[in-house]
């Protein structure tokens, strides 16, 4: 058994498995507000890291300019997408609403792919340092930072829901639309809310990826693996979403080293976490931490 | 009320059997004959460009008519249809050459086993309704994709499988000619089935569960059945279809069945009209010639500013996926009922002319 290989495989999963814990934490957070399906999540990764690539490079802005501004073109993004396309759709049947997002995702990745063409490009290097040594383990500067921005975002996203008036709101909202409204919550607001945080820390997913690994337009594959980092967790649960992805992204490590070590038949990487969803479903729909109202046929 | 050649204005279907016919007219009989005759004459009219695309169009209608059963008349969600109808070229061309069937035979024999892969896959229906069952629908696309890759047994791997030319007791079919007239008679069938089906008892049964899943139980209907029933049926039209195609390529590659082709799958059933038969045909018809027409834009504009401007002839495949994208958005914003409606309302007014009402 190669351990030097599973011990890397492993912290791999942990750093891939926290950032699609962001990811689906922002999927969440969309469903939970405003009981909308997102499909179209990785592309909202996939423009924040284009947008944040074309102002480093072509306008040579320094990075610690360049990320506020990209999240602030998120926010204001993700403001636009709700009210032009999503707000009437409120109150269609939810195919419609899926099929919306789905619609949505096809137009933003050959948006992007048109705009940016279909070749990696790799991101400005932001560290000096290439590698750091931990405990005699040589890891990358850049999945330190991933790691930290991750947990940071997660720390940042409990604050908000837990403290802030406005989390309470949208946690509000997300109990009960009307009895917010009676409040003298802004339910209008609020879905405009989540919809530019979801995109905003999606954005913050999307650079960490992009420094990492470059950008091109396979980044929008982190939005697929949502699905079985939210369904596992429980589609409504933030929690569960940070958890769900973390092992998710370890299953894919493993579902790898088992694969390249015993079994050998290739691809098993990409494929374990859609197993893993077909089997949650069965036989535990509403996941981890979900809220088991489920309609059960 | 069959022998009326126009309806009367009012309703005065008085028995079950005259509400459910499938043409209320005799003249709406005809012209559907008619319409038939004359797609027959095409092949000799029409010139190889547009018989490829007629071709498509009836290859496409097929599977897309099976997912309007699942999507628009039993209500469930699946976004895993092109993997099945990729499914049914593959079986088409495994059963072909491993077994030496007739081609004749392996068509529908492709439908029937890509039904029974459908009704694994529509397990989870039986328990998941909503979102929950988009989301594993579209964990099936990726897990037959990967089959597809990996079964080199099945599919050839990274070689593409051949499939063998249609052939009909002994006589080969050549050309583009001779098979549209087999995908016209699989069309016809088809989309007679399928009518006919949903004036069935179990079609009634998939439209309950549709519209009210809690009456329909209460009525005595088995949902579970239903809801796989109506995946099987669907995988069962997107295998035929998946067979045709094969057999008109006559090679089957891993490409073109991901998870882009179900979104033009059901951006075909959105833009026809959800639980219309012949909106079906008519989105169809639509997404397979508006990529067609954007190449004709772009040969048009060929040099203008405007190509200048978007860099038209690299980017052409971009703009195509962006113009699905957009139709699907403009068509739920605006016309969520479809193609099929507005026909019917430009119908109404040619039958009202001049009086509106």
């Amino acid at each position: 058994m190669n351990t030097q290989l599973l011990i890397q495989l492993l912290v791999n999963g942990l750093v891939v498995g926290t950032l699609y814990g962001v990811v689906a934490m922002s999927f969440v957070l969309i469903y939970k507000a405003t009981q909308v399906v997102n499909f179209a999540q990785g592309e909202l990764l996939l423009v924040g890291a284009w947008v944040c690539w074309w102002l480093l490079t072509k306008y040579q802005v320094p990075f610690y300019l360049g990320m506020p501004i990209t999240l602030v073109f998120m926010f204001l993004f993700g403001i636009a997408i709700q009210i032009v396309i999503l707000r009437p759709m409120i109150g269609e049947p939810i195919i419609s609403v899926i099929m919306v997002t789905i619609a949505l995702s096809t137009v933003f990745s050959a948006l992007m792919k048109w705009m940016f063409g279909v070749n990696l490009q790799p991101f400005p290097r932001i560290f000096q340092t290439q590698n750091v040594n931990i405990l005699g383990l040589q890891v990358q500067t850049v999945y330190l930072m991933s790691l930290a921005v991750s947990v940071a975002m997660m720390v940042g996203m409990a604050w908000f829901f837990r403290l802030s008036k406005y989390g309470l709101a949208m946690r509000a909202t997300a109990f009960n639309q009307q009895v917010a409204q009676s409040l003298g919550i802004s339910v209008k607001s609020v879905f405009a809310m989540a919809w530019a945080i979801s995109a905003t820390v999606s954005a913050v997913a999307g650079v960490v990826v992009a420094v990492v690994n470059g950008v091109s337009a396979g980044l929008s594959a982190y939005g697929v693996k949502v699905f079985p980092a939210a369904i596992l967790g429980g589609l409504d649960s933030v929690g569960g979403a940070v958890l769900g992805g973390i092992i998710i992204g370890l299953l894919e490590n493993v579902a790898h080293f088992l694969d390249s070590e015993y079994l050998h038949w290739g691809n098993l990487y990409e494929i374990a976490p859609f197993y893993a969803l077909i089997i949650i479903l069965m036989i535990k729909p509403y996941g981890l931490f979900g809220t088991k109202d489920i309609e059960r046929v | 009320m069959a022998g009326q050649t126009i309806i009367p204005a009012g309703d005065f279907r008085t028995s079950y059997a005259a509400d459910t016919t499938v043409f209320p007219t005799t003249t709406s009989r005809n012209a559907m004959i008619a319409g038939i005759a004359l797609t027959c004459v095409a092949p000799h009219v029409v010139n190889e460009y547009v018989l490829s695309l007629l071709i498509q169009i009836g290859i496409f209608g097929i599977a897309a008519l099976g997912l309007n059963i699942v999507v628009g008349f039993t209500g469930q969600i699946s976004i895993g249809h092109a993997a099945f109808f990729g499914f049914g070229a593959f079986t088409s061309a495994y059963l072909s050459n491993r077994f030496g069937i007739p081609v004749f035979f392996c068509i529908p024999l492709a439908g029937v086993v890509t039904a029974a892969v459908g009704l694994v896959f529509g397990l989870p229906a039986a328990r998941l309704k909503g979102l929950y069952l988009a989301i594993a629908t579209l964990a099936a696309q990726y897990i037959l994709l990967d089959f597809f890759a990996r079964a080199e047994w099945f599919t050839g791997g990274s070689v593409p499988a051949s499939a063998e030319p249609f052939s009909i007791f002994g006589y080969m079919l050549r050309g583009d000619k001779q098979y549209f007239y087999v995908v016209l008679a699989y069309v016809v069938v088809c989309y007679l089935l399928v009518t006919n089906l949903i004036r069935s008892r179990d079609g009634r049964a998939l439209v309950a569960v549709r519209d009210h899943y809690l009456s329909a139980e209460i009525m005595g209907i088995n949902l579970t059945k239903y809801r796989t029933l109506s995946f099987g049926l669907a995988a069962f039209f997107a295998g035929v279809g998946g067979a045709l195609y094969a057999h008109y390529n006559q090679v089957v590659s891993n490409e073109g069945f991901g998870i882009d082709r179900s979104i033009i799958f059901l951006a075909m059933i959105i833009i026809g009209g959800l639980g219309s038969i012949m909106g079906t045909l008519m989105g169809t018809a639509f997404m397979v010639l508006l990529p067609e027409s954007m190449e004709w834009l772009s040969v048009a504009l060929r040099d203008s500013p405007i190509d200048q401007f978007l860099g038209l002839k690299n980017n052409i495949a971009f703009l195509r996926e962006m113009a699905i994208g957009l139709i699907i958005i403009i068509f739920l914003v605006f016309e969520p009922d479809g193609l099929a409606h507005r026909w019917r309302q430009i119908k109404a007014y040619w039958k009202l002319y001049p009086f509106s009402h």
